[in-house]
């Protein structure tokens, strides 16, 4: 009936009771702190918000987006086919094994279908058409351009050099007007319907730019701020999720491109460790090793 | 508690208080509940 | 329905009825070892996770945006905050408890796997939590997750910008493996009992 290799004295021990007990005292903390302490609950970033607040990131982001030299057009598996793009482990491409599974062609998704969906401009509709009619080298060679000057001139397209743009130029001014009149953030998200809940093109076209990013590094949420375990605010965070951001903080993952593959797959085999603990010799022994079970059965100990 | 928290270094360590708070919360009640006297068995 | 022999019906009853007779199930004593505080963090545990599945189930009920429009809806966004971070306070404590007892001696290797997973299981819980927050938290986490994910070929099945994948997972998927995982680890310690101390403390052991 109990526990098959003791054949010594019992106690009394009343199981519902223990339980009942933690039940309340766990409600009453749960409470309590709630009341006190409430919770965070930072606003999410529009591409509205974005385009107003940082209009210069966006003005940026956007020509890069368009000349296919953002983040995104440049990452690779799941997003684009690139294959020299993605992180390996070693000579292995794990990242292109996942396959391009969330097709994205920054130019088209992020500026040139939702700019096509404006209606009555005029100016616009015409910059369409001649970026639409010309070859693709000749597109490639004006949006590069223009992503370029607008960075020497930060994002200010007042203080553009006089180049060969082409239409480039009205194109991402009408875009900026449509992210800061909040048509953006819905043309991104439903391509496919109204009922939508994929927002990996706003995220993306957002994550793209550094205003968010400047957002979270202020809260101490970045990379190489131990930033995985940390919440917006005072709040505490995801103390448990140490391991996994400790490894971003060291070399050689610090500065490695590849830092992802290799700290998700170290800690994929950790976290089997973890499981596995009681079959490996050595970690199993340290319990017996240390006097922390002194402690525990101390009564035990003394009776016997 | 929405303004940015407070943060401490040490090393290459970087956290927060709050996060240094519930760490070593665990390890005082960890201590705690080794060292804590239990209730005596009454059932007989 | 008709045959030879006792029906599925019966064995599987009479197996359950072995392995948990009611006392085994339910029992009013415990080895005399049992006297150490150390011994409620598994309940705690327990009671911390009926709570945050509480409170998520009121958050469900209002559906995902209410506690950013609401005050109510803030505050049970707040009990559910406050249990989970209690889950995990007391998740741990019982784990490094049970690490110094060995605890998956005595043919309770399984009893510490489906603990260690439900931990692992728990963390992916909570990250999907995290994800569909609808805050800018929550775009921050996701746009950052996507790398580790794709980094490894994941992401592509499992997309952190979609929220409503993520909110499925949460309230859905995670929960009925997590669900299925403490059932099983509760059963087991009743099955096996709670580990005895290392016998002989004074003399070295060969094994480790």
């Amino acid at each position: 009936m109990d526990t098959p290799e003791w054949s010594g004295a019992y106690r009394r021990y009343d199981l519902v009771k223990e339980f009942v007990a933690a039940l309340v005292a766990m409600v009453l903390l749960t409470v309590v702190l709630a009341v006190v302490l409430g919770s965070p609950d930072r606003p999410a970033i529009s591409l509205r918000h974005w385009a107003t607040a940082a209009p210069a990131d966006f003005t940026l982001t956007a020509s890069t987006e368009l000349a296919g030299t953002s983040a995104t057009a440049t990452y690779g598996a799941p997003y684009t086919a690139d294959p020299s793009a993605g992180q390996r482990l070693g000579p292995l491409p794990v990242q292109r094994w996942g396959g391009v599974r969330e097709p994205v062609d920054t130019a088209k998704d992020f500026v040139l279908r939702p700019l096509s969906t404006v209606r009555g401009d005029r100016p616009l509709r015409a910059a369409l058409a001649v970026y639409r009619a010309a070859p693709p080298a000749r597109r490639r060679a004006w949006a590069t351009a223009y992503a370029t000057a607008l960075d020497k001139a930060g994002g200010d397209p007042a203080k553009v050099a006089r180049g060969g743009y082409g239409p480039v130029p009205l194109l991402i001014g009408r875009l900026q007007t449509l992210a800061r009149g909040g048509g953006l953030d819905g043309i991104l998200l439903t391509e496919h319907g109204p009922y939508q809940t994929d927002f990996a093109k706003p995220l993306l076209f957002l994550s793209d730019g550094g205003y968010l990013e400047q957002q979270a590094r202020a809260e101490h949420l970045g990379g190489d701020q131990w930033g995985m375990m940390n919440e917006t605010g005072s709040y505490p965070g995801q103390a448990w999720l140490w391991l996994y951001t400790f490894w971003y903080q060291i070399p050689p993952f610090s500065t490695s491109d590849n830092a992802d593959a290799w700290v998700w797959t170290l800690m994929m085999l950790l976290s089997l460790g973890l499981v596995l603990v009681p079959l490996i010799p050595g970690v199993r022994s340290i319990p017996r090793a240390t006097r922390i079970h002194r402690l525990i059965w101390r009564d035990h100990y003394r009776h016997q | 508690m929405d303004h940015p928290g407070y943060y401490l270094n040490w090393g290459f360590i970087h956290i927060s208080l709050a996060n240094l708070i519930v760490i070593a919360l665990m390890v005082v009640v960890f201590v705690v509940a080794l060292i804590a006297p239990f209730p005596k068995d009454r059932g007989r | 329905m008709s045959g030879a022999g006792p029906t599925w019906t019966a064995r599987l009853r009479d197996r359950a009825a072995a392995a948990y007779p009611p006392e085994r199930l339910l029992p009013d004593r415990q080895p005399a070892y049992v006297a150490s505080w150390i011994y409620v963090f598994g309940v705690l545990t327990l009671a911390a996770l009926i709570v945050a599945l509480a409170s998520g189930a009121l958050l469900a009920l209002e559906g995902p945006q209410w506690y950013h429009l609401s005050a109510k809806g803030h505050f049970v966004n707040g009990l559910h905050l406050w249990s989970v971070e209690l889950f995990f306070f007391t998740m741990v404590v019982h784990l490094w408890g049970k690490f110094f007892m060995a605890a998956w001696r005595g043919g309770r290797t399984l009893t510490w796997m489906t603990g260690a997973v439900a931990f692992l299981g728990s963390i992916g819980t909570a990250f999907t939590g995290y994800l569909v927050q609808s805050n800018f938290d929550a775009q921050w986490i996701a746009t950052q997750a996507k790398d580790g994910l794709n980094a490894v070929g994941v992401g592509a099945w499992f997309n952190v910008l979609d929220y409503g994948q993520m909110l499925l997972f949460h309230v859905v998927l995670f929960p009925l493996v997590l669900g299925v995982l403490v059932v099983w680890h509760v059963l087991l310690v009743r099955r096996r009992g709670v580990v005895p101390p290392f016998p002989d403390d004074r003399a070295p052991r060969p094994e480790g």
